[in-house]
Order: C-alpha cells, then structure tokens, then sequence
C-alpha cells in the first residue's frame, strides 16, 4: 500500500489556509485528518484571514459567512443583518455535532494528536502584528513561504489552496 | 471471494476486510495483524474488543470517539496503528471498513 509516492499514491497533503470562515476551516481540517486517517501525511499553513483559525482570541469565534455565499440562499442584505451570522453559525453547528464533527479547539488538539503539523505564514504574522504568543500553543512554528515548500519537497507531495 | 487466514478459509471483500464478523476469532486476528505489521500487546487487544463491541452496538466508529472512549486516546491510538489506524484496526478486528471521514 505504502509506495512512498510512486505510481501516483499520496504521501503527504500539504494545505494552505487563506480563509477564516468556519466552511473553509473545516474543509481543510476535514483534508487533513482525515489524510492522517488514510496513513497519508499532512501539514497546514495558515495565511492571511486563515491565521484566526489558530489565534487564540479568534479561533472560538469563527462564522459561516451569509454575505456572498450563495448557498445560503439568502438575499445579501438580510444576510448582512446583525445575528445573521451567528444564527447561520450555530444552526450548523448543531448539525455538525450529529455527525461527531468537533468544534475548532477539540478539531485542532485532534489535529495535533494524529501528527499533523500546523504552520503560521510568517509574512501574514507581520502584517496583522500578530506574535507567536498570540497564536495556538499547539501550533508547530512560524515559517516564510520558502520554508513551506522546503517541507513539501519529495515525491507524492499534493499541494492545496483553500 | 475467500482467503486462508490462519489455516481457515475466511470470507472477506476485495480489500481484505472479513464479510462475516462470526468468522473472526483471535488466531485470524493475529494472522491479519501480521499481515499489517502489526505485533499485537494488551492496548492492541483492548482497542480490537472496543471497536468489536461499537460494531454489535451498530455505532459508527470515529476517531474522535475513540479518542473519548477512554481506551486510548488519539496519540495512542497512531502509535497503535501508526498507519491508516481506525482502517487498519478494524481490518484485524473483523469488522467492515469504517465509513467516516472524521
């Protein structure tokens, strides 16, 4: 089973997380356990808006967007009243729940646990003035662009933008 | 289809896993665990009954319920199986391939 990436198997995940909508949280921890589950490697960074899903004031708060989604079939403008959000958020939530889909906290201590390593974008850090300590301390590290790839060298290596 | 595990002719699919949970005993359990390379201690044993019993009890295993089970938690139970572990578990414990995502 284990080809070390010959004949098109998948070694290693390597997913980067530009968004901090909890849809786009999910999906890449969703990839990356269940990567894990499959014996495959994985790896997040986490850039620009993706950050708050390991910032430690954020990672609590985080919202399905109702504005610009059109899968909530919402016109734009209620989807901008206040609560909208919120109410969108918990609704899922509980569906979540049925299916045995933790919250971000537990998903992220999970994610640790099954060898995932979670990455801060160093770039992305600096622009929102954000320091190490502000973020998860589950996180592995802060790395540049050039250290990421670094870590995806090798071959059965798939890259994924979220 | 049919394959010798442990000297038994042993239903099982075209993956490997046992069609018939009343087949499996503990010398197959064995001979699959091998087959994975796997050397089975106590924590293996206490795993395999665990997700056994979830299976008559018709629960849909996750990796997150096994980490609240207090039989392992989720480290422990990679370094059980460090490979595709809830697949491979339920592989050796007889039981189908677990269909969850998380």
């Amino acid at each position: 089973m284990n080809d070390n990436g010959q004949n098109g198997h998948i070694r290693k995940m390597m997913i980067i997380l530009s968004k901090s909508g909890l849809e786009s949280v999910y999906a890449a921890f969703v990839l990356a356990n269940g990567a894990r589950m499959e014996g495959i490697e994985a790896e997040i960074f986490f850039t620009f808006f993706g950050l708050d899903a390991i910032h430690k004031k954020k990672l609590n708060h985080l919202h399905i967007a109702t504005v610009g989604n059109p899968s909530m079939h919402m016109p734009t403008l209620i989807g901008g009243l206040p609560g909208m959000e919120a109410l969108a958020t918990h609704m899922m939530k509980k569906e979540m729940e049925k299916v045995d889909m933790p919250e971000v906290p537990e998903f992220i201590e999970i994610l640790k646990a099954s060898g995932v390593k979670l990455w801060a974008c160093k770039l992305a850090m600096d622009m929102f003035h954000y320091e190490k300590g502000d973020m998860d301390d589950e996180i592995d590290g802060v790395l540049t662009v050039g250290d990421f790839y670094k870590k995806a060298e090798g071959t059965g290596v798939h890259m994924l933008f979220i | 289809m049919e394959k010798t595990i442990a000297g038994k002719r042993i239903a099982v699919n075209e993956e490997g896993y046992l069609t018939n949970f009343s087949e499996w005993d503990e010398t197959i359990g064995e001979d699959l665990a091998k087959e994975a390379q796997i050397t089975l201690t106590p924590a293996h044993w206490n795993l395999i009954h665990y997700i056994q019993d979830e299976y008559k009890k018709e629960v849909p295993l996750t990796i997150r319920k096994i980490g609240k089970s207090g039989v392992v938690d989720i480290k422990g139970l990679y370094q059980l199986f460090p490979t595709a572990p809830l697949k491979t578990a339920a592989k050796i414990a007889g039981i189908p391939k677990p269909a969850s995502c998380i």
